[in-house]
């Protein structure tokens, strides 16, 4: 059983998110994202690598998108319009909400660039109609044996990592998520979770992140400086995500300034143009982010040239746009396309706003899931690389970031299920210590000091080890507590004992013997047998300290090892040409059952020392 | 398994509630409160009046028990008290496990147990159940503030209605909702929790989305499953590693607010406790809905006759009667207002308010009538507010809304419109401002004991043109006791509140349980021909539930059971097992553990079987070892029988050492050993 990972985007990069995981026989969709740094075939990912027939509906068990971003959600009309696929499509109530605005601003966008168009109004719409909606930990049965679930992840409003578990085989797909709480969205929320994979984002996968205050209080100066001196601040973002989180910002700080600089919001109404050079300074939320066109591109057009502005660029840039470019060192002239050139001289700010996780919320995601294997996508080749090398360091999981279009299969889980009887599972649940010394001679001599710390009593609860399992052909396999196996099989048990009969001499009792009942051990008193068993009792307890002696009067007992003294003449267990002198030596019987040959075989050498005229 | 029910309820508001054993936790199902039986005490203005006129008259007819109409005078004056489940003070609050809530009304007793010394149970709720039970609560909490203003606090911990003496002159009516038929629940009354004791409640309550899987203890795994009986309303699944067990509660297959019936999430489940006691309820106003011949006679089990009658139990006219229902609720609202009455509204079911509210301010626009529609409740504006950011809890259509970006509810418009006015309180300033006659409003209690509907039915129940829609399930007599004379027109009308007779044996056969749980009282009104197992349930009788399987399932890691040495035998292999048994989330896994180095030789040993002697003897000289059967020791039966090779015997060993080996019937094999060094036998079975 294996865990097959289709990376169709966001591999070594950062963009059109789409991964595709089949797990025993389901084939899940994760994420549908575009790239925003092409315009070209790149922009989407490449789904004849699912289905050379474009046949989706049965490639593709179904669809899951973790939240509204472009990058994840871009293709999606594209997907389920244009190349045909019916097929379930999940994500957040809020996603769901969201997505239409965030498509429809976009192609919007895209219409007044010019470019061809992908997808249409009613393609959006249609394609929002088979969206089935769910609720974060709700678990959603796909089918019946793809069970889905959304955690909280923190992102933007309505992300969601998805799990998804089918048989025993488990994974995690976490799309965008951020381990610390901001102004409007708490830290991502998991279970802890048996899983075989788990596939991360990783946008900021070598940077440690300082505290929000710092950022903030950062982003603040500059915007004041910026607006007392008269200039114009543009802040290109996505219409959802950070320009909430921003908008509350300013306004608190606004607030507590008592500044009346007015803060204009294009991506709610239609924005009036003649505002754009209206006198005086404002603050413009622009759409789209990272300045890739539509109105963001217009206004930084005709702001850029002005040294009093300010362009301030909170969050991720993708590669090719031109808010990478300002990012990417200072440039003072960035080439639109053959015809149009800016010229950059206005200020350019940068804000480590974005709410994606840092490196070290990654590996405490990661460690506090420990998944059996990781990948990482959604970042940039060479921090990949080293937080690679990171989480197969530190946390000995086996990580991998492939490239797009590459596969990855790592082994699944599988139990082999069996029936357990109602005795064993209650003998499990009842404790079965063993007590035992440790032998611990090895290691300790290097270290006279601490040879005797080392020896000490060891504790073994060892349940399952009463457990037989019972595979029959045809059958299921079965659990049973040994108690019951004889009864399953039809037989009976039987027990191997051992035993032994050996003469001892003691002087000290013979002369007593001797001098009050002459010649006569078949009358030995019982008081004279007790202080025999009773002196035995005290050399064994002296030798054998961890042995539980049972002095039983007439007999002793360790485990299943027992001795007594013979009465009999001719005992079976005798054996004939030991016995020389009958009147001088007094016979120990002993019994003991197979599994404590050991001790027995100990406990009779012991005793036979004892004795001066051992045979 | 063990079941109890401790009640079947009464209606909507009050909920059925029983006791469950399962895998060795007890579960409470439910705790509601019996609000019905406040009808018992005197709301606070006829109190007043009933102070002076308590003549020694009065007093003697009492003590005579001539029975005559009842009045006000004969309820109760006195701070009320209120009606718990009957039987759930005789439980040990301290050992139950677990609490699932299903419902808003079914958390309103919830207090009365977390604010018991040793509870420790773990609550289960939806999110959205426990914030509409919490703002109930408050406002029941808040109402009983008012009524206690006026009678003072209680003097003692045992109120004078209580006395024997006082209840035995009681007329019988009120006597048997004090004591109930048997005269038996006296114990169930409680003076009501305070505002300390809700918030200590919902701080131990655990929310749950629908179809969120909550482990408890790593045995049990319950799941709720919308029920679509009100918004936040559930269905539960109990799964433990023996039972799987569905509830069902009140359901509604197709509502106007609440997310549908999921049955299909109950799917799957051994056991069924069917708890929706609702056709009870119905007067037996449609006797002839017994269940249908036609559709239990098409009885093909196959996949897609499932699905098709899924479908239809979906697409059944239920809602369509329950729009009718509301539409001519606002016809007559509409029928008062034109001659200048107005129109009292004490629901206090929150999807058919919303509902109304839509519907009541439609047709008074198309009427092109100025009349206000008031809502007064301390919670209204909470209430309000919060149904409208809940899209995962509301039906497909309110979804959609929110997909194309309207309110889920329309009053959220209609406030903003001012055509709508929120007041806490009767006598906000905002209200007294804003007041203005005929008007429409909507108001807590539905008993008619509590809250604004007191002070605004004693204001017009003599108003012959004003209307006053109560819910069906109310005693209309009792209830309007003290605001007789009435003058005022009253609309009872009754609402879908769960399963209808007929489509219970559809669904059943949807779920396809093995055993079935089942009302007595509802047993006669339908047959179940089934396959299913039954078990009939009646008030206050504990049902033991066999097992439906004999062994547990258990989970072995592969890499684990490779590892396992096998023995063969001619039908079946075995193998002793290692590892570490876990239990998580409901199931036994077998997971390769913590071995220490000496386990392998604390192994018991279990041998079985008879040996043959003469095969053990060819086994031994194989190994260097001679001996001779010495002697066969046998009873005359066997030496008879020519296959006596398992009968007992003697070995003797000479070679190398001396030795004996005594086989007996008694199956014990005795070695007599003088020393051994080829110690290794095998024994041959």
């Amino acid at each position: 059983m294996a865990i097959d990972s289709l990376v169709l985007g966001a591999g070594q990069e950062v963009g059109k998110s789409c991964v595709v995981v089949s797990i025993n026989g389901k084939r899940i969709m994760f994420d549908c994202g575009m790239h925003m740094g092409y315009t070209d075939s790149r922009r989407y990912p490449d789904f004849s690598l699912i289905s050379n027939t474009g046949d989706f509906d049965n490639a593709l068990t179904c669809v899951v998108v973790t939240h509204f971003h472009l990058d994840h959600i871009g293709a999606l009309p594209y997907f389920t319009e244009v190349c045909g696929y019916k097929g379930p499509i999940y994500m957040t109530y809020p996603t769901k909400a969201l997505a239409p605005l965030m498509l429809e601003d976009y192609r919007k966008n895209m219409d007044r660039r010019g470019e061809d168009e992908q997808f249409t109004s009613d393609h959006i719409t249609e394609c929002m109609k088979k969206v089935i909606p769910v609720d974060l930990k709700q678990t959603v049965q796909v089918d019946k044996d793809l069970q889905i679930r959304a955690y909280y992840a923190g992102h933007v409003i309505g992300a969601a990592m998805f799990y998804a578990k089918v048989g025993d085989a488990a994974m995690v797909y976490t799309g965008d998520y951020n381990m610390t709480p901001d102004r409007h969205l708490g830290a991502a929320q998991i279970d802890r979770l048996q899983l075989d994979l788990v596939i991360t984002e990783s946008t900021y996968a070598t940077t440690i992140r300082d505290s929000r205050y710092g950022r903030e209080r950062e982003f603040l100066k500059a915007v004041h400086t910026c607006i007392a001196a008269g200039g114009k601040v543009l802040i290109p973002t996505f219409a959802l995500g950070r320009a909430q989180e921003l908008c509350i910002l300013l306004e608190d700080y606004w607030e507590r300034m008592n500044l009346k600089v007015p803060i204009y919001f294009s991506a709610v109404r239609n924005f009036d143009r003649s505002l754009i050079n209206a006198p005086g300074p404002c603050v413009l939320f622009a759409t789209p982010g990272m300045i890739v066109g539509g109105f963001s591109l217009e206004v930084f057009m005709q702001w850029a040239p002005s040294e009093m502005n300010l362009v301030t660029l909170p969050g991720y840039c993708v590669a090719g746009t031109i808010g990478h470019k300002l990012m990417s060192g200072k440039p003072t002239k960035i080439d639109l396309d053959k015809d149009t050139q800016i010229d950059v001289r206005c200020q350019i700010h940068q804000l480590s706003f974005s709410p994606h996780t840092d490196a070290k919320g990654i590996m405490d995601l990661v460690k506090f899931l420990s998944p059996k294997h990781a990948i990482l996508v959604h970042g940039e080749k060479p921090k990949m690389a080293t937080l690679k090398e990171r989480i197969q360091s530190e946390l000995g999981i086996p990580c991998y970031c492939p490239a797009n279009n590459e596969t990855v299969t790592v082994p699944s889980t599988h139990y082999v299920k069996a029936d357990a009887s109602e005795t064993f599972i209650r003998s499990c649940l009842n404790p079965n210590f063993k007590f035992s010394t440790y032998s611990s001679v090895d290691k300790s001599y290097l270290d006279s000091k601490y040879s005797k710390a080392a020896s000490g009593l060891q504790v073994s609860d060892e349940r399952v080890a009463e457990g037989i399992l019972v595979v029959e052909k045809g059958k299921k396999a079965k659990v049973i507590h040994q108690d019951e196996l004889l009864l399953m099989l039809g037989d009976k048990k039987h027990e191997v004992q051992f035993a032994y009969c050996f003469p001892m001499h003691t002087e000290r009792l013979q002369k007593t013997r001797t001098e009050e009942l002459p010649s006569a051990d078949t009358l030995l008193c019982d008081l004279d047998k007790c202080t025999l068993i009773n002196q035995l009792s005290m050399k064994l307890s002296n030798e054998l300290s961890d042995a539980n002696i049972l002095d039983l009067g007439e007999q002793l007992q360790v485990e299943s090892f027992r001795v007594s003294i013979c009465s009999k003449n001719s005992c079976p267990h005798r054996l004939s040409h030991s016995v020389h002198n009958d009147s001088e030596s007094v016979f120990l019987c002993c019994h003991w059952s197979l599994r404590d040959e050991k001790l027995a075989w100990k406990i009779i050498s012991i005793m036979k020392s004892s004795s001066p005229h051992t045979t | 398994m063990k079941f109890t029910c401790l009640s079947k309820g009464g209606g909507f508001h009050f909920s059925p509630c029983h006791m469950l054993n399962v895998s060795g936790f007890r579960i409470l199902l439910d705790c509601p409160l019996d609000l019905s039986s406040l009808a018992l005490f005197s709301p606070v203005p006829v109190a007043h009046q009933a102070h002076e006129s308590l003549d020694t008259d009065s007093v003697i007819r009492k003590k005579q028990k001539i029975e005559k109409t009842l009045d006000a005078n004969d309820l109760v004056h006195a701070e009320p008290w209120y009606k718990t489940v009957k039987n759930l003070h005789l439980w040990d609050a301290s050992f139950i496990d677990v609490v699932l809530i299903s419902s808003p009304m079914g958390m309103l007793g919830l207090p009365f147990l977390t604010r018991t010394r040793d509870f420790s149970a773990k609550i289960y709720v939806t999110e959205a159940s426990a914030r509409i039970g919490q703002l109930l609560m408050e406002d029941l909490v808040s109402m009983h503030m008012e009524l206690r203003q006026f009678y003072g606090p209680e003097d003692s911990c045992f109120p004078q209605w209580m006395r024997w003496e006082e209840l035995e002159v009681l007329p019988s009516e009120l006597r048997k909702i004090a004591l109930g038929k048997d005269c038996e629940e006296l114990g169930a009354w409680m003076p009501l929790y305070s505002a300390v004791d809700v918030k200590d409640c919902m701080r131990k309550v655990q929310t749950l989305k629908y179809a969120e899987e909550a482990c408890y203890n790593g045995t049990l795994i319950v799941k709720a499953f919308s029920s679509g009986l009100e918004i936040g309303t559930c269905n539960w699944t109990i799964n433990g590693p023996k039972k799987n067990i569905a509830y069902i509660s009140s359901s509604i297959f197709v509502s106007m607010h609440a997310m549908d019936f999921d049955f299909l999430g109950l799917r799957g489940n051994d056991l069924i406790i069917y708890s929706d006691f609702s056709s009870l309820d119905k007067n037996m106003e449609n006797d002839d809905t017994y269940f249908d011949p036609v559709t239990s006679s098409s009885g093909r089990d196959d996949v897609s006759n499932l699905e098709e009658m899924a479908a239809s139990l979906l697409k059944d006219d239920e809602s369509a009667e329950e729009i009718e229902k509301l539409v001519f609720i606002c016809a007559c609202a509409l029928d008062s207002v034109r001659v200048g009455g107005s129109v009292l509204v004490p629901i206090d079911r929150l999807g058919v308010v919303l509902c109304l509210l839509e519907q009541m301010s439609l047709l008074l626009e198309s009427s092109s009538l100025k009349v206000p529609i008031y809502i007064i409740s301390s919670v209204a504006e909470e209430l309000l507010a919060f149904t409208n950011i809940i899209p995962e809890w509301v039906c497909k259509q309110r979804q959609e809304k929110l997909f194309s970006g309207e309110p889920l509810f329309a009053h959220v418009k209609l406030i903003k419109e001012r055509k709508i006015h929120v007041f806490p309180a009767v006598h906000s300033p905002e209200l007294l401002t804003n007041w203005q006659e005929p008007c429409v409003v909507f108001c807590p209690n539905w008993s008619l004991r509590l809250g604004p509907v007191v002070h605004l039915l004693r204001h017009w129940c003599s108003d012959p043109n004003s209307l006053l829609v109560l819910e069906s399930g109310v005693d209309a007599d009792i209830a309007l006791l003290p605001f007789k004379p009435m003058a005022m027109k009253v609309l009872q009308c009754s609402f879908l509140s769960g399963l209808s007779l007929q489509k219970v044996q559809p669904l059943l056969k949807i779920l396809q349980p093995k055993l079935v749980l089942f009302p007595k009282d509802l047993s006669c009104k339908i047959q179940i021909s089934e396959a299913n197992m039954i078990f009939l349930f009646s008030e206050n009788e504990t049902l033991r539930i066999p097992s439906s399987k004999e062994s547990t399932d258990i989970d072995i890691a592969t890499d684990l059971a490779s590892k396992f040495r096998w023995k063969t035998f001619k039908q079946e292999t075995i193998t002793r097992l290692e590892g570490e048994l876990f239990m998580d989330h409901g199931k036994h896994r077998l997971l390769s553990g913590f071995q220490p180095a000496n386990s392998k030789q604390q192994r018991p040993l279990v041998h079985w079987g008879s040996p043959d002697v003469k095969v053990l003897l060819t086994e031994l000289s194989k190994m260097g070892i001679s001996g001779t059967i010495k002697q066969v020791t046998d009873d005359a039966k066997s030496e008879d029988d020519a296959k006596s090779e398992n009968a007992a015997a003697i070995i003797d060993i000479h070679d190398p050492e001396k030795a004996l080996i005594d086989v007996r019937e008694t199956d014990h094999i005795k070695i007599s050993i003088q020393i051994i060094h080829g110690r290794e036998f095998i024994l041959y079975t």
